[in-house]
This record gives C-alpha cells, sequence and structure tokens, in this order.
C-alpha cells in the first residue's frame, strides 16, 4: 500500500542549525496495517508522518501509494487519500467556521468544489447522526464555531472529518498528546473504533508506550532519522510497556557512549 | 440636503471597495495594498474605453477583469515567489502607477460629456419622475434624479452583497473562506490554498477595480491620483462595520461593510462641512483607523484592571 524508498531529509542544511531529519528510511505498509512509530524527541517520527503527507519535499528516495510514485505530489494533492490528524488540536479545524461548515469541507476532501451550496440540508441532517456517538453533545451545537471547543472536542471531530470519506491512508501525528488523559483515552477509544470498523491502513506517531503496545499490528523505533527497531505482529502480541522502555534505555546508553567515546578522541587527538 | 444625498451615493459607490478590502484583509488576512493601484486602474480603464465610445456597462466590467488582473499578478508574486505580501502589493502598485498613465494618456481624464452608467440613470430618473422635478426628503427640497441615483446605486450594491454572500456560501467560497482561517487544515483536505489566495487577491482586486470605474464615472473624470488613501478608507468602513455588527455571521458582515463604507463617508461630509481642512483628510482618516485598531485591545486591558481591582 504505503512504499517509503529510502527517503532522507536535511533540514537548514549548510547553517549550524543542520539537522539530518531523516537517513535513508525505507518502510512498507500492507493494506489495512496499523503501525505505531515510537522515538524520542527528535528521533524523525513525526518527519517520516510529514514527508508522507507532503509537508515538505524529501531531498532523495521515492514515497509510492498503491505503486504510484507521488514522491514529487504537493500536500493538498497527495490529500484525495491520505486523512491526517495533527498533534496540536488547533491545527485540524478552521476556528471560526462553524462545526458543521468544517466539516462540509471534509465531505469534498480530494474532490471538485465548485459553485455547489456549501451546507446542503441533507448533509446538516448526515452530521447530526454521524456526531451524536461522539457523545460529546456535538449534535446541538452544530452552528456554533469550531474555536470555541474544548482541545479533545476538536481532536474529535478533526479525527471525523479525516475519515469522513475513507482515507487509503491515515496519519496521526501524536494526536493525543496535547489532550488530558481522559480525553486521551477517549479518541484513542475512538480512532480504534473507525479504524477497525473501515479497515483503514494507519501510521501513527506516538509517545506512550502504552498506546504502541495496546494498538495497533506493528511497532517501529525510530532513533537519529533511521529506524532503529522494526517489531511485526508476532513480536508485539508478546511485547510489554517495559521492553520498549528498555529499549529507549538502551538507544540513550548508545548515544551517550558515542558522545563520551567523541569527546575522548577530541582531547587526545585534536 | 444635495451634499447629503451626494456623500450616500459615494458611500454606496465606495462601498465596492469596502468589500473588496473585506474580502483581502478579513477573509484571507492577506493586507493587499494592490488596493490603491487597482482603484485607478479601474478608473483609467473605465474612462479610456469610455471616451473610445465602448458602452459604460461594458466598461466597468473591464475595469473589474482589469483589477482581477493585478490582484492575480500579486496573489502569484507571493504564493509561487514567497514574497512578502505587502511587499507584493506594493510591488503591483507602484507598476500600475505606471500602467494607469499609459491607458489614460495623461494623468486626468474628464468624462462629464460623455454617456456613463450614470447618464442612464439620469435619464432613467428623467423617465419615471420627470424633467427637473423636486422631491421632499425629511423637509427639505431636493431633485429627484439625485434619489433615483441614489436607489440605484443601493440596488446595485445591495445586489453585489448577496452575490458575494452566496459566493462565499458555496463549496468554492467555504474552501476560500476556510484558506483564510486555517491554511494547514484546508491543505490537508485537499484544498491548493496558493490558488486558493491568488484567485481571492483577484476577486477582491476586482471589487475595488468597479468603485474605481463608478467613482470617476459618478464624479466625471478619473485621475492617476484617486487611488491614494483608498486601502485606508476601505479599512475604515470595515472596521466601522465590524464595530456596529459584532456578530460573525457572513451575512451580517457583509452588511456592516456596506454601512461602514455609507456611514463613514457621512462622517467625512459632515467634518468637512463643520470646516475642517480638505487637507487634513488624509491624516484624521489614518488616526481614526489607528484608534479603530488600538482601542479593542486597550478596552480590554482595562476592563481587565477593573475586574481586578474589584
Amino acid at each position: 500500500m504505503l512504499q517509503v524508498n529510502n527517503i532522507s531529509k536535511v533540514f537548514n542544511p549548510g547553517t549550524v542549525n543542520e539537522v539530518n531529519a531523516l537517513q535513508e528510511v525505507s518502510l512498507t505498509l500492507e493494506d489495512g496495517g496499523f503501525v505505531c512509530v515510537l522515538g524520542t524527541n527528535g528521533s524523525g517520527k513525526s518527519t517520516l508522518l510529514n514527508a508522507v503527507a507532503g509537508s515538505f519535499m524529501v531531498d532523495s528516495g521515492q514515497i509510492l501509494v498503491d505503486d504510484v510514485n507521488i514522491t514529487r505530489w504537493p500536500e493538498h494533492r497527495r490529500a484525495d487519500f491520505i486523512g491526517r490528524v495533527f498533534q496540536n488540536p488547533f491545527t485540524g479545524t478552521a476556528p471560526n467556521m462553524s462545526i458543521q461548515e468544517n466539516l462540509a469541507l471534509a465531505t469534498r476532501r480530494g474532490k471538485s468544489r465548485g459553485l455547489g451550496w456549501g451546507l446542503p440540508k441533507n448533509l446538516i441532517d448526515e452530521f447530526k447522526l454521524r456526531v451524536t456517538p461522539l457523545q460529546m453533545s456535538l449534535e446541538e451545537r452544530l452552528g456554533n464555531p469550531i474555536g470555541k471547543l474544548s482541545g479533545g472536542q476538536r481532536q474529535a471531530l478533526t479525527l471525523l472529518m479525516a475519515t469522513w470519506l475513507k482515507p487509503k491512508l491515515l496519519l496521526l501525528d501524536e494526536h493525543t498528546a496535547a489532550l488530558d488523559p481522559k480525553t486521551a483515552a477517549k479518541v484513542i477509544e475512538l480512532t480504534e473504533e473507525v479504524i477497525r470498523r473501515d479497515k483503514i491502513t494507519t501510521l501513527m506517531v506516538t509517545h506512550s508506550m502504552q498506546q504502541a503496545v495496546n494498538l495497533g499490528n506493528r511497532v517501529i523505533m525510530m532513533h537519529k532519522g533511521r529506524i532503529a527497531y522494526d517489531f511485526g505482529e508476532e513480536e508485539k502480541r508478546r511485547m510489554k510497556v517495559s521492553d520498549l522502555l528498555s529499549l529507549f534505555d538502551e538507544l540513550r546508553r548508545k548515544d551517550q557512549i558515542d558522545n563520551s567515546v567523541a569527546e575522548l578522541v577530541a582531547a587526545n587527538y585534536i | 440636503m444635495t451634499l447629503l444625498l451626494g456623500s450616500i451615493t459615494i458611500g454606496l459607490i465606495l462601498a465596492m471597495l469596502a468589500l473588496g478590502i473585506f474580502i483581502s484583509f478579513r477573509i484571507f488576512d492577506f493586507p493587499d495594498i494592490t488596493a490603491e493601484g487597482s482603484f485607478t486602474f479601474g478608473a483609467a480603464i473605465s474612462a479610456a474605453l469610455i471616451i473610445a465610445g465602448v458602452n459604460p456597462l461594458l466598461a466597468t466590467l473591464t475595469s473589474f477583469i482589469g483589477g482581477a488582473m493585478a490582484g492575480t499578478v500579486t496573489g502569484i508574486l507571493h504564493t509561487r515567489f514567497k514574497i512578502n505580501s505587502l511587499l507584493s502589493g506594493i510591488l503591483v502598485m507602484t507598476a500600475l502607477y505606471s500602467v494607469n498613465l499609459h491607458t489614460m494618456g495623461r494623468s486626468n481624464l474628464p468624462l462629464l460629456s460623455e454617456t456613463t452608467i450614470f447618464t442612464w440613470f439620469d435619464k432613467l430618473a428623467v423617465k419615471l419622475s420627470g424633467e427637473g422635478k423636486l422631491t421632499m426628503v425629511l423637509g427639505w427640497e431636493v431633485p429627484a434624479k439625485d434619489l433615483w441615483t441614489l436607489f440605484f446605486c443601493l440596488i446595485l450594491i445591495v445586489l453585489v452583497s448577496l452575490l458575494l454572500w452566496w459566493f462565499f456560501r458555496t463549496r468554492l467560497g467555504t474552501a476560500m473562506r476556510a484558506t483564510g482561517d486555517n491554511a494547514q487544515m484546508i491543505r490537508a483536505l485537499g484544498v491548493n490554498t496558493k490558488m486558493m489566495i491568488i484567485a481571492g487577491v483577484a476577486l477582491s482586486n476586482g471589487f475595488i477595480a468597479v468603485a474605481g470605474s463608478l467613482l470617476a464615472q459618478y464624479q466625471g473624470f478619473a485621475d492617476v491620483q484617486m487611488g491614494i488613501g483608498m486601502l485606508v478608507w476601505g479599512l475604515a468602513s470595515v472596521i466601522i462595520g465590524e464595530a456596529l455588527i459584532s456578530e460573525n455571521s457572513l451575512g451580517l458582515v457583509i452588511t456592516g461593510a456596506v454601512i461602514g463604507s455609507v456611514l463613514f463617508r457621512l462622517l467625512v461630509a459632515i467634518a468637512l462641512r463643520w470646516g475642517m481642512n480638505p487637507i487634513d483628510l488624509k491624516l484624521i482618516t489614518a488616526l481614526f483607523v489607528l484608534l479603530a485598531l488600538i482601542l479593542p485591545g486597550f478596552m480590554k486591558n482595562t476592563k481587565k484592571i477593573r475586574l481586578t481591582s474589584k
């Protein structure tokens, strides 16, 4: 389904802020696969997601979806088959527009917009029907501006919008990181439900080991712009949070050795 | 009273300008200085065409296209070449100054002896209420002709406002509003935000050019200087409208911009009548907009102080 071949990305090349965000990363996702991406801050996990979404163009490598090369496609064109939920609840919705207008925009993802009426009556009825199961009593407030809602409500709506038309690929970028634990649990529950129901291929970046253990059928751990570990379905079933934590420690220890060795070398030879 | 009618008529004509500014500033959050050039550009195109014997309606529509083209250039400079929005506008505005002089052939074109849209209005008024008739308005006698012109302008601006309201409620218009509200979000829903910004700035400048065209036809001349200060003028109208209507509904905001334009023109007429030096007009307009921009924040602060002191 999704095929990422040797992609690399350097941010701010040639400056002091140069970052090798992605280094020859390759990844293949099967149809219906649900992959959790873990990693420390700056490991490149969000960058990987943004590369697939088209937020920036990669320096080298290829990205294919269903054997179509989309490496050079702009972001809005990739949205034809990609649904996204962002880390920041403010990113996924237009704050000054009403809930129903936001939803209406999502019903045309990847379709031509044209001069048809933006909010036909039958659409509003459908919104009510699909917002009610969120159990946030939003169905009464469809005309209110979305900016007045809480982060959790906005994130739940963004998820609904991203999956309103079934996307080929769903990209979730730490979409519960900014929420309180209770709301986060609720949003995760909704996420699991829609992915299972519609069998959506999903790439989910998360900071939570618990989520990585509980959700999906594969875990990838990124480190310094590379994929450090990749666990398939079998291994994942036996995996515990403590296993992941010890892996993190291992990576961190490797880092420290690298740095101290580098210092030692520098002190003795330069 | 004649002065008052004239002011309201000009206010209604300039409401077209306010709508244009509303589109760029409020819907797209794009401070578009092209307005000053495209206002004159609209006037210049219409004046040149009308003098060449072209149908005035056609000349006005051509102004719209001309303004939209100027806006397209600004939009492309900003989105494709990543030039700062203010600078893109300044570049196009500056370039338009020469274009306007070329279009007109000189710096001022009189239209008094030509057939304009307003000549049509006058003829229609004569047909409707007779030659040289006077009408009573609030106890004053005014030429019926002036009242009819005002009425026709009102109808025109109401139609244009309705059209705009309809457009921004269509799927395309909704996507445009979302572009100004949260570009990242609407890109993720498959909309080419660069195209939306280009189209929006084009639409905005089309309206502004029509305002220039109509003003030139109304006052009977086009002048290469007539666009100066128009941006702040339009912004003042939009701000007054927003102060009057503290709602977020699209229809009300559009209505507010139109009413704001008329009110602002009236305020200016009254101030001039009371002996304000016309030379100070732009200075006072700028001060007014400045006040309108800083007052809301200032009031919020004083409110906070009052609340905390309790």
